[in-house]
């Protein structure tokens, strides 16, 4: 093989594989990154903004000042500033704000939750398909682009039609949904990576496959797949909503955000509009704050755009 | 060219190929009975089993993908499990006036977002370049079904210039004008995310674009900086550009089930909501499908666009 080339013979005495490794390649640090991403101001603010949705969302129960779910009929559709209901009440005299803060319970979690769990998946798909190539990467990825042929919100909406609505069966239509996209990554930058010198060096030094994959490929494999990662949570708070929002996602009563847009759909026509447009903007704002923070983090790690 | 042309449709005949087996299988996934939807909850066990054998359903799965397949290709996709009616009837006009839909999007996604991109690069990290980036991605960010009743409810009720819904006037029908006027807040609506995530394309590859060396080229032979940007640069920044709106498309197919629930617009995605909630399977098979094939169909026009443009890419297919 190609290895001869650099035989670790020719040094003498023969480094361990990492100390020729860490000499050739680049590792992302995050502390590195970290302080690269400080700088981004629109980041940093969206950090926070997400944090406080989490936050919210972890102490709903002591926050929220009245139940998500009880109604007070003789309120019902008074607006934005009504005495003791900030955010106004919806078509059962529910108060808004309490059910937007129990809501991101449901929201988040059934955004992000899937994009963690697809991760590690796509990362052993697109990982092994990348490094081993041959027939059976070729495979996969033919299988991955017959997913490809399917408009995402069409697949997701599919798929969690046929499971039937549902917390865990929405997380399900979005995990499956996700998870070629994510192996396209992690393959594309597999494939990259696997030709560079680094590997090259550490299979010369003796690295068995399992050590190149986990040592070596890896944390650079990994940040393309954090920054896409990112991004796909904005996209996914979207279409999760989305899916509630039709009918095959969350079910009402449960303050999701998408159910209470929905909510707010058949109000809407009578001249109520608070009740659908409130929750829509959370939805917009939590997107923004991740693809802010993708953006960010992209930048965070692109050699050229680090300024000393 | 036609090497090229001849491997891409062998491709895209096996990606096909593999969609008809991916919806047929989920399809199988679906709880229930279809014998049993399509009789009613009083229809006696016999009956149940006569249609069952009627439709196929007591074959090994191998030869009902084959039925499947076969009818696909014949042009015969059963009936709805809901309406007495062939699939095909129902399907057909839905996904002519989806495409309406879409393509009145795509207009605007292309005369909005590639020069909003064209224009931010020419004025790198000016404040017009910063706040278009920020706009498109916050667009980019949009839940469309709410920025469609947000649409509804200042345009259609408060302003009162448009429509709220349909695609004609249910009372008074009129021709194209008419069909135009309802187009507008759907096609506007469904066009705000792909717009944008086609300026931020567009930007960063012209950036780059203008940074080339026979850009600067250009500009040391006084050449216009109109011709430059809108000619030369945009010219190179194309194949990346075109690709990007393939995959917008996409996006437009899969997204316009909102807007056309949202605005009742006689489409397949509305008509692939109401079948969802009636269960009506061989409708949902078959508007999953359509739009498949149409999306494949997009995307093989937009690497053939890609090939003209720029022939180097012939080449690294496979």
């Amino acid at each position: 093989m190609s290895s001869t080339t650099l035989d670790g013979t020719a040094l003498s005495p023969v480094p361990s594989v990492d100390a020729v490794a860490s000499a050739v390649k680049r590792r992302s640090k995050p502390a590195l990154m970290w302080r690269a991403l400080r700088r981004d101001k629109a980041a940093v603010i969206s950090i926070g903004v997400l944090l406080v949705l989490a936050l919210v969302s972890v102490f709903a129960p002591l926050i929220a000042p009245y139940d998500p779910l009880e109604g007070d009929a003789t309120q019902r559709l008074e607006g934005i500033g009504t005495a003791g209901h900030l955010l106004g009440l919806d078509g059962q005299g529910r108060d808004i704000l309490s059910r937007l803060i129990h809501g991101g319970r449901y929201s988040l979690t059934v955004a992000v939750l899937p994009v963690l769990v697809a991760g590690p998946i796509a990362l052993l798909i697109g990982m092994s398909a990348g490094y081993f190539g041959g027939r059976v990467g070729d495979a996969v990825m033919r299988v991955l682009d017959v997913l490809f042929a399917f408009p995402v919100v069409l697949l997701a909406i599919a798929i969690a039609a046929v499971l039937g609505p549902g917390l865990l069966n929405v997380m399900l239509a979005i995990g499956i949904t996700m998870v070629p996209y994510m192996a396209r990554v992690v393959y594309t930058a597999t494939v990259q990576e696997s030709a560079k010198e680094y590997v090259e060096a550490a299979r010369a030094a003796g690295a068995t496959q399992g050590q190149i994959l986990r040592q070596q490929l890896l944390p650079n494999v990994l940040s393309p797949l954090v920054v896409y990662g990112t991004s796909l949570c904005g996209l996914m708070i979207v279409l999760a909503a989305g899916l509630s929002f039709l009918g095959v996602g969350v079910t009402p009563p449960a303050p999701d955000w998408g159910v209470m847009t929905s909510d707010g759909r058949s109000v809407l026509l009578e001249g109520y509009g608070h009740v659908a447009t409130i929750p829509g903007i959370v939805i917009l704002v939590a997107a923004l704050a991740f693809n802010l923070i993708g953006d960010g983090v992209r930048d965070a790690l692109d050699p050229h755009k680090q300024t000393s | 060219m036609a090497g090229y042309l001849l491997r891409r449709l062998g491709g895209m005949v096996l990606v096909l190929l593999g969609v008809s087996l991916l919806v047929f299988l989920i399809m199988q996934l679906v709880p229930g009975d279809p014998a049993r939807t399509l009789l009613g909850p009083t229809a006696t066990a016999e009956a149940i089993a006569a249609v069952r054998q009627d439709l196929g359903l007591n074959q090994p799965l191998v030869n009902q993908y084959l039925d499947y397949l076969g009818g696909l290709l014949r042009g015969d996709l059963n009936n709805s499990l809901v309406m007495a009616q062939p699939v095909t009837e129902i399907v057909f006009p839905k996904l002519g006036n989806t495409i309406i839909l879409a393509a009145g999007a795509l207009v605007i996604c292309l005369v909005v977002g590639v020069p909003l991109g064209v224009l931010a690069a020419t004025r790198q990290y000016s404040l017009f370049d910063r706040g278009a980036m920020f706009l498109s991605l916050a667009g980019a960010s949009v839940p469309v079904y709410w920025a469609a009743l947000v649409a509804i409810s200042i345009f259609a009720l408060q302003l009162g210039w448009l429509p709220t819904s349909g695609m004609y006037d249910v009372r008074n029908p009129g021709g194209f004008g008419d069909l135009l006027l309802h187009l507008v807040l759907p096609a506007a609506t469904a066009a705000v995310v792909p717009t944008a995530v086609i300026a931020r394309l567009t930007r960063s590859v012209m950036v780059e674009a203008l940074q080339q060396d026979h850009i600067r080229m250009l500009r040391a032979n006084g050449v216009s900086e109109r011709q430059i940007v809108w000619r030369h640069a945009l010219r190179n920044a194309l194949p990346p550009i075109v690709n990007i709106v393939g995959l917008q498309v996409g996006y437009l197919l899969g997204g316009v089930i909102f807007i056309e629930v949202v605005f009742s617009w006689p489409g397949l995605g509305g008509q692939l909501y109401t079948s969802i909630t009636a269960n009506d399977m061989p409708i949902i098979q078959a508007g999953v499908l359509f739009i498949a094939v149409v999306f494949v169909v997009v995307n093989l026009v937009a690497d053939i666009v890609v090939a003209l443009l720029d022939p180097r890419t012939r080449e690294a297919v496979r």
